[in-house]
């Protein structure tokens, strides 16, 4: 069969309005003209998986860093012996990917250095992950630290007593500076350990596919996932916190959480409140540094600085619990399900293959968590302070005049805040009359800027750019994002299902009926009814508590390891992943087969018209 | 129930003895035994076998006819089979072997409240040993639905120990026919709206985590025979999800037609060719059927099933036949079949191997 290929960068049309878009962003990050032919030989796939929307110039910073360190692992520190890093580009507002490959003739010499660097962490696994979290939490909290006040409008009296002779601009410019810096510094530390995580879980996967050939990749991701991990724990939190209040008796205290403070001060009051609030408050800290979107966007809501999300969720819990149900996971369940699949795979095995197997499989159930439970650190408790710091410096220029919208910093790039600031402290320092120039240059440029992004959210992305390889090798690329020669085909329509139905990978077993509810924000969360299928773009781990209503999950996006997957086999959920399209095929309303053994959704009714579509109502299913 | 050297029911609770039931026979009571759904039915032991011949006095003309006999003679051979099976088929049952294979039909008969249709099915000692596969050596007749039927196939199931073909195999592999006999399986007939065969492994490569399904409409004789081409599905056998699955012509069915009492074949209509024969929670319970089996015998096994359609959901399920698998089964467990490498795959077997000496 001819492989067809896909658009090329110059090849897909500019939505009208977006003209000039690559201008807004660093310039290293859009195709060249100057490597035109170069670039158009290289397959990019967009990684929409973690960029789903398009970036506000700012907001690339976390493409840039995250994919930037992943490579940096691959390339320099573990010298993985057949893959370097990925390159990356920014075409028409969406991340694409070039994973690079090493020369055949060169794997060879890789291998020692290899195994010497990898040999080293696999070694002294624990402590060095003990010291990743002391120096992981060592940056959060100085990056709390960081303060972005207004200028005063004179030095403080003890500085010209103490002769500091420095007016306070330098702390606001280093710390802008740090700020990035620290960013960083968490981002190559995120990578320190998931590389190795993903090496371990894959050479266990190779060796299960090599004793049982066609084993379903589901078996070995169960085989290895811990059923106690740390990004569960927030929800954990918010069940306990439930539990508590109904054991207390506080629950006609939650029945407008959106009201926080009022809801708040209402449990204070309460009898027995006290308790609820102090059990609250433990929890908050670190647990609610917990984004509904993923970490990479400015406009991302975390639960700290959105609690009416938690205290929502809490107050649906309490309803669930008065109502008889149970909310907690089925650990015991989960964790004696895992104990027979290894056992019974392991039976199969001679004595000197179940030696390799529990030896693999030792590793990479000792790796494999921090794949998961990083999620945590980095994306949700660094970044949700990243952002908020971010927020308080834009807030602090819009107040000086810089930009219409209080958080219109994020339509600069990270540099252009930097020379942003400069002119800021300029303009108060000497005490210019008309004050810093920015007031009188960013606006008009934002303006066009938010008409750019707005015009490019109006396109999707194009799955990938230019000539697939014959096959998809590359080991992270088909882990990571579950980009496989087959996903490959699908996309390019060379596949050979056939009808109606939606296909992805089969993420996590069972077959479910069921009306489904379209997400395509995580602000729609709220409109989820008990029982439903949730159908997303894409699933983030903050939406666990949703994850005890529904009865299925299907994505466009994500591989056997896409956070969906890892919720949905933890909450024994039937999930397909990876579709491409379910969320603009499938309607709201429409009744769902969905089975997480084939990978196979089938749409059986029309969607629901008039009225009743969007609200909670259902019409029956056919009997 | 009493004892009676010349018959067993698969549940009176007598021993499972391989010399006295032969293959087919011993494993029904093994497999009533341990619980497994098995259609109800009992055994003509190996002792009438010898009753007979020996009251016949065919013996000695046995032993004669063969002795000397050249395999790679066909036509010789032929003659001689054929010889035999006259013999064996012209002379008269004795009276007290007749009486007990009639208690034994009656007392099957008495369990329904109206007559079902038996099979009967040849059980040779020689057949189905583990070291011996030689599956379809000997006959089955099915939709039997008298006694003076039943009587006269038990007769042929015994002359055919004597076909050409079970006559050159023994010669070839010098299995003695000092000892020969069979035993003669009596079983109610399963009215099969899908049926096929189940192995614990995949006899592609040998993968032992694997179940493989084949399955058809109608009675499992097609899918056995070959004369369909069945659904075939292969399933992991930890998690029982469905590995891979092609869907088969399955062209025709073999069923039982109630006014003639005879079995017809009906071509199978478009619809349902076109989708699988079984649905997945069908597949679910012989699966999980199929496993059972395998442990309890602890070895892969090769199981016939059916769903019958006299029988609700849930209480439908029947196995046949459960029989070790002998291509795959002498090998080590879990000594993978050769495998091409896995492209791309980085190599870290020896690296991690080596690593883990010291990694705890």
């Amino acid at each position: 069969m001819p492989m067809k290929s896909f658009p090329k960068p110059s090849d897909l049309a500019v939505p009208a309005g977006a003209e000039g878009w690559e201008e807004i962003y660093p310039y290293y990050l859009v195709f060249q003209d100057a490597l035109r032919d170069a670039e158009d030989q290289k397959f990019w796939f967009c990684d929409s998986q973690h960029w789903p929307t398009v970036f506000k110039p700012f907001e690339t910073i976390g493409g840039e860093f995250a994919v930037k360190c992943l490579g940096q692992y691959n390339a320099r520190h573990l010298l993985i012996p057949n893959a370097d890093g990925i390159e990356f580009r920014v075409h028409l507002g969406y991340l694409y990917m070039s994973p690079i490959p090493v020369a055949p003739e060169k794997i060879a010499a890789r291998l020692p250095e290899f195994e010497r660097r990898i040999g080293h962490y696999f070694q002294n696994w624990d402590s060095m992950l003990e010291q990743w979290k002391i120096k992981v939490r060592a940056t959060i909290d100085e990056m709390e630290s960081l303060t972005f006040a207004k200028l005063p409008d004179k030095v403080p009296m003890e500085d010209i007593l103490s002769g500091k002779a420095k007016d306070g601009s330098e702390v606001l410019l280093e710390n802008y500076d740090r700020l990035i810096q620290l960013a960083y510094q968490n981002w190559q530390y995120h990578f320190e350990f998931l590389n190795l995580g993903y090496i371990a879980y894959l050479d266990f996967f190779n060796y299960c596919k090599e004793v049982f050939p066609d084993i379903p990749d589901q078996s070995i991701a169960m085989m290895v996932q811990g059923v106690d991990m740390e990004l569960f724990r927030p929800d954990d939190e918010l069940k306990t916190l439930a539990h508590l209040a109904v054991e207390l008796g506080l629950q006609e205290q939650f029945n407008a959480p959106h009201e926080v403070t009022a809801t708040l001060e209402g449990i204070t009051g309460a009898s027995g409140g006290e308790r609820w609030i102090a059990r609250y408050e433990e929890a908050k800290d670190p647990w609610f540094n917990f984004t509904v979107g993923n970490g990479f966007y400015g406009h991302d809501k975390y639960w700290k600085d959105h609690q009416d999300i938690p205290l929502g969720y809490i107050a649906d819990y309490i309803r669930r619990l008065d109502a008889g149900e149970s909310i907690m996971r089925p650990k015991e369940a989960l964790i004696e399900e895992k104990e027979r699949v290894i056992g019974e795979y392991r039976d199969f095995l001679d004595t000197e293959s179940a030696a390799m197997f529990d030896a693999k499989r030792g590793l990479a159930a000792t790796a494999y968590p921090y794949v998961e439970n990083h999620n945590f650190y980095i994306e949700h408790w660094t970044m949700g302070v990243f952002w908020r710091k971010v927020r308080e410096l834009s807030r602090m220029m819009y107040a000086e005049g810089f930009w219409p919208e209080p958080d219109d910093l994020l339509y600069l790039n990270r540099n252009e805040v930097r020379d942003a600031l400069f002119d800021l402290v300029t303009g108060w320092g000497v005490g210019a009359p008309q004050g810093p120039i920015g007031p009188y240059h960013w606006p008009a440029i934002i303006e066009r800027r938010r008409k750019i992004v707005s015009a490019l959210k109006t396109a999707r992305p194009a799955p990938a750019l230019n000539t697939p390889p014959e096959s998809i090798t590359e080991p992270f690329t088909r882990m990571l994002w579950g980009i496989t020669t087959e996903q490959v085909q699908q996309w390019l329509g060379n596949d050979e299902s056939t009808g109606d139905g939606i296909r992805g990978m089969a993420a996590s077993a069972g077959t479910v009926e069921g009306y489904a509810r379209v997400i395509h924000d995580a602000d729609q969360l709220s409109e989820i009814q008990q029982d439903e299928i949730l159908v997303a773009t894409i699933t983030a781990p903050s939406w666990g508590p949703v994850f005890g209503k529904i009865s299925a999950t299907v994505t466009d996006i994500g591989g056997m390891m896409s956070h969906a997957a890892i919720v949905c086999r933890e909450y024994g959920l039937p999930a397909v992943t990876g579709t491409g399209n379910a969320s603009t095929t499938i309607k709201t309303g429409q009744y769902l087969r969905v089975n997480g053994a084939t990978g196979e959704v089938e749409i059986l009714t029309p969607p629901v018209q008039g009225p009743g579509a969007h609200s909670h109502q259902h019409v029956e299913a056919p009997a | 129930m009493q004892t009676d050297p010349l018959l067993q029911f698969f549940d009176d609770g007598g021993t499972a003895d391989l010399s006295r039931l032969g293959g087919k026979g011993m494993s029904l009571v093994t497999m009533t035994d341990a619980g497994m759904p098995v259609p109800p039915g009992f055994i003509v032991t190996t002792a009438a076998y010898d009753l007979f011949i020996d009251q016949a006095h065919i013996r000695e003309d046995i032993h004669r006819l063969l002795d000397g006999l050249d395999p790679s003679l066909p036509a010789e051979v032929d003659n001689v089979s054929a010889e035999i099976r006259e013999e064996i088929c012209s002379r008269p049952v004795p009276e007290a072997l007749r009486e007990s294979t009639r208690s034994g039909y009656d007392s099957l008969q008495s369990r329904f409240p109206q007559t079902v249709p038996v099979a009967v099915r040849s059980s040779a000692t020689a057949e189905d040993l583990p070291d011996a596969s030689f599956a379809g050596q000997q006959d089955t007749y099915l939709w039997l639905c008298s006694f003076a039927d039943v009587s006269e196939h038990i007769r042929k199931c015994w002359a055919s120990l004597y076909t050409s073909r079970a006559i050159i195999y023994r010669l070839k592999n010098g299995i003695p026919e000092d000892d020969l006999s069979m035993g003669v399986v009596v079983q109610k007939m399963v009215n099969a709206r899908v049926a096929g065969v189940a192995m614990t492994l995949d006899p592609g490569n040998g993968d032992r985590s694997k179940i493989t399904i084949d399955a058809s409409y109608g009675l499992g004789e097609t899918v056995v025979s070959g004369t369909v081409t069945p659904d075939h599905l292969k399933l992991d056998k930890v998690t029982l999800s469905v590995v891979s699955q092609h869907i088969g012509a399955k062209q025709m069915e073999l069923i039982p037609d109630a006014g003639s009492k005879t079995l017809h074949e009906h071509p199978v209509e478009a619809e349902r060719r076109d989708r699988l024969c079984l649905t997945p929670e069908e597949l679910t319970t012989v699966a999980t059927m199929a496993k059972r089996a395998e442990k309890h015998y602890g070895l892969p096994q090769d199981v016939e099933w059916a769903l019958d359609a006299d029988l609700p959901a849930g209480e439908n399920l029947m196995l046949l036949q459960a029989r070790p698998e002998t291509v795959h089964a002498n090998r080590a467990p879990g000594e993978p079949a050769p495998t091409a490498a896995i492209s791309g795959a980085i190599d870290l077997s020896s690296l991690t191997a080596s690593m883990l000496k010291n990694f705890t």
